[in-house]
């Protein structure tokens, strides 16, 4: 017997109405008055397209909802929490060929690359480092880390004053902003130890918080909303500038003309090997006991601690790593700009960085490096739309946690077999 | 002495406001085990709402303070009803049987967008809103004098007539008893023939009410705000929330008004420039001693 389902145009018009009115009473105030001092302007034409679009919107989708097709789609997207997919043992992954290929194209970028796709690709760069050490902590380890950008910050900053008081360079600041940064999520992981979900987000946030209204307001240190200027990396104590103060430039020393793209190359490089150094390292990470022990934790905690899982020492090595990674960005960010202030750490950037997490999937490498590239550098290609970018941001958060909570890019795992000849 | 007092003067009603909003998160905490990150944000756009209610209403020539009042918060308790019912609809109820870390990111998402949609539509300068109700009363103390303005007394009797009214909601009414049956357990609540999509609507929308009120009072008696207002607003809320202990009405107005105390205290005593990393550190600090509040009940995990 078949059941045929037709679809209920009332009950389309209904849903239709219903989300016209509501369209109407949010859009209305807002969008259709706009304040311009005590006075306002009306905009009503803008709300009359904005609620014919919802209401035309919610019918499509009601009478979708209502055939076949949409029935099922409803019922897959109910529940489609699965977890990691697992591949059948011996599987041969394609990346055997594609990394030496990226690795090519990506050493080939800076010579072939102006100078301002240069600095949009340093940007992205930077970003793929945050979204590899916030995916260590949100991706893996299920830790929902809000505050990430207070690592961030404590890279850039540490660069920045670091010169300014100490005489600390790019070079010896990339690893001591690493170990700060650590030890920073150390300091916040070990109270946190007790709390997981949502607590642990809210006390993320501030503690992200806290240090962007520190170096706001701890003028006679941090100089305030003024900022820092932050150093230039450099070749072997060779500067990239014009001229230098003590001893020879870079251009000057190779007797090549000078070029201001000189610098953005080499900060390039230096990401470039760090990018992959980190992507190395997290890649092994996963496969050891500590990274199992992650996912273990973000699937379920409870089941972790009762199979006897130091969920201390798991949960604090997740925090530190990520950390230490953020602080790494954080550098280079610094002496990519060559200046920071507290308007660089705000609770935005912890969003955008989650955002490509959240977007790339968690837990995925792969995911997040695309990620980071789309949320970054596609904005800067479409500088028309750069307004709407956060509210993008925004729906595509929502949008993808009830279509796809697992990211674009599912994590995907290659099986164990066991070796011929051992098991009878 | 006198600094001191009026310190406390302002603390009770900045104290009030925080209860209010608090509110907000413990009733949905209470109900689905999960924190509204929205929250802070839908104060903010209660707070746009009243200054374009004001506009409006004096387009029209309305001048008397008490029919401004009224239909301002009239206004914005209806809109920002609205607002708290849709973001329900739309980042929560998909999300029902998700992992909490979904539902949390789809609330951040929610969050960005109403601030984004805000500044948007209403341009990133600060606004403001005229001053209508001046005036203050004076005490003297000792050799300097402590003011209440009315404003502040408007304050003070509006959210504790708000809190009265919500306690009475919900300790007498049947929808009331539909909250709470439905924050016990939600499955049986469900079973026994509530619907429990229904009142998680509801105390959606109570939550953005008693928002509203607070984003009314508080424009109208500071006067400015911007697209960034419901951020810091909203976790010192939820210091507020869980302070007093997260998923208890009580609570959550104790709450608010030990951190505005306190947070007026250190303000005028200690640094107004660090009162705010006061409020978050004053949040760690329960979090890690006590994690369940001062009225709260401790959580179970559930295996």
């Amino acid at each position: 017997m078949s059941q045929t389902v037709g679809i209920n145009f009332k009950k389309s018009s209904i849903d239709a109405l219903i989300a016209g009115f509501m369209a109407l009473i949010l859009f209305g105030p807002i969008v259709g008055v706009v304040l311009d001092g005590y006075g306002f302007n009306t905009e009503f034409g803008k709300v009359a397209w904005m609620v014919a679009a919802v209401a035309i919107g919610r019918f499509v989708m009601s009478s979708f909802l209502q055939t076949e097709r949409g029935i099922a789609m409803a019922f897959r997207y109910a529940n489609n929490d699965e977890g990691v997919e697992v591949l059948p043992p011996g599987h041969k992954s394609k990346m055997v060929w594609i990394i030496p290929l990226v690795i090519a194209i990506g050493l080939l970028v800076p010579f072939i690359a102006s100078k301002y796709v240069l600095t949009v690709i340093i940007l992205g760069l930077i970003y793929v480092l945050l979204g590899l050490g916030l995916n260590i902590v949100v991706g893996l380890a299920g830790l929902l880390d809000l505050g990430f950008v207070g690592f961030y910050a404590i890279g850039a900053y540490g660069l920045a004053l670091g010169y300014e008081n100490l005489g600390l360079g790019f070079w010896s600041m990339l690893p001591i902003a690493a170990i700060m940064a650590a030890i920073a999520g150390a300091i916040l992981g070990f109270p946190v130890l007790r709390m997981h979900g949502d607590y642990l987000a809210i006390v993320t946030l501030g503690f992200g918080e806290i240090i962007r209204l520190i170096l706001t307001n701890w003028a006679s240190f941090t100089h305030g909303p003024n900022g820092v200027s932050a150093p230039l990396p450099t070749f072997f104590g060779l500067e990239f500038k014009r001229r230098s103060r003590d001893g020879e430039t870079f251009h000057e020393f190779f007797n090549i003309p000078y070029d201001s793209a000189y610098k953005y190359m080499f900060i390039y490089i230096v990401l470039f090997a760090v990018v992959w150094a980190v992507l190395f390292i997290k890649h092994r990470l996963v496969k050891m006991p500590i990274g199992r022990a992650w996912e273990a934790l973000r699937e379920d905690e409870i089941a972790c601690r009762s199979l006897g899982l130091n969920h201390v020492l798991v949960k604090l090595s997740a925090f530190m790593l990520g950390a230490s990674t953020g602080g790494l960005a954080g550098v280079f960010f610094a002496t990519y700009q060559g200046f920071v202030n507290p308007s660089s750490f705000t609770f935005f950037e912890s969003a955008l960085i989650l955002a490509i997490v959240v977007l790339g999937g968690m837990g995925s490498t792969l995911g997040v490096v695309i990620a980071a590239f789309c949320l970054t550098v596609l904005p800067e290609m479409l500088r028309e739309f750069a307004e709407y970018r956060v509210l993008m941001f925004g729906i595509l958060m929502v949008v993808m946690m009830i279509w796809k909570p697992r990211g674009i890019v599912r994590v995907t795992r290659t099986g164990f077999a066991a070796k011929k000849g051992v098991v009878k | 002495m006198d600094i001191v007092l009026q310190q406390l003067v302002n603390g009770l009603t900045l104290g009030s406001v925080y209860g209010l909003i608090a509110i907000g998160y413990t009733m949905v905490y209470g109900i689905i085990g999960m924190i509204n990150f929205a929250h802070g944000d839908v104060y903010m756009v209660s707070a746009y709402i009243t200054a374009i209610a004001l506009a409006i209403l004096t387009f029209f020539g309305i001048e008397s303070f008490p029919i401004i009042l009224v239909g301002t918060l009239f206004l914005t308790v209806a809109v920002t009803g609205a607002y708290g019912w849709v973001i329900e609809r739309i980042a929560y109820r998909p999300l029902r049987s998700s992992s909490r870390l979904a539902v949390l990111i789809s609330a951040i998402g929610m969050s960005l967008i109403l601030q984004n949609y805000v500044q948007l539509s209403q341009g990133a300068n600060q606004q403001g809103v005229p001053t209508l109700l001046t005036g203050a009363l004076r005490f003297n103390v000792g050799d300097g004098f402590v003011q209440i303005t009315y404003m502040k007394l408007l304050i003070l009797f509006i959210s504790i007539l708000g809190m009265g009214v919500l306690t009475y909601v919900i300790q007498k009414t049947k929808l009331g008893r539909m909250c709470r049956a439905t924050q016990q357990d939600r499955k049986m609540a469900s079973i026994l023939g509530i619907d429990t999509d229904k009142v998680i609507s509801t105390v959606f929308v109570i939550g953005a009410v008693m928002a509203a009120l607070a984003g009314v009072l508080v424009t109208l008696d500071y006067g400015a705000f911007d697209f960034y207002v419901g951020f810091i607003i909203g976790i010192k809320a939820f210091t507020a929330a869980v302070l007093g202990g997260i998923g208890s009405l009580p609570g959550a107005m104790l709450g608010g008004l030990i951190l505005g105390l306190s947070e007026a205290l250190f303000a005028g005593l200690i640094s107004s420039d660090y009162k705010d990393v006061f409020s978050f550190s004053l949040l760690v600090l329960i979090l890690i001693v006590r994690p369940s509040g001062l009225l709260g009940k401790p959580e179970v995990e559930k295996v």
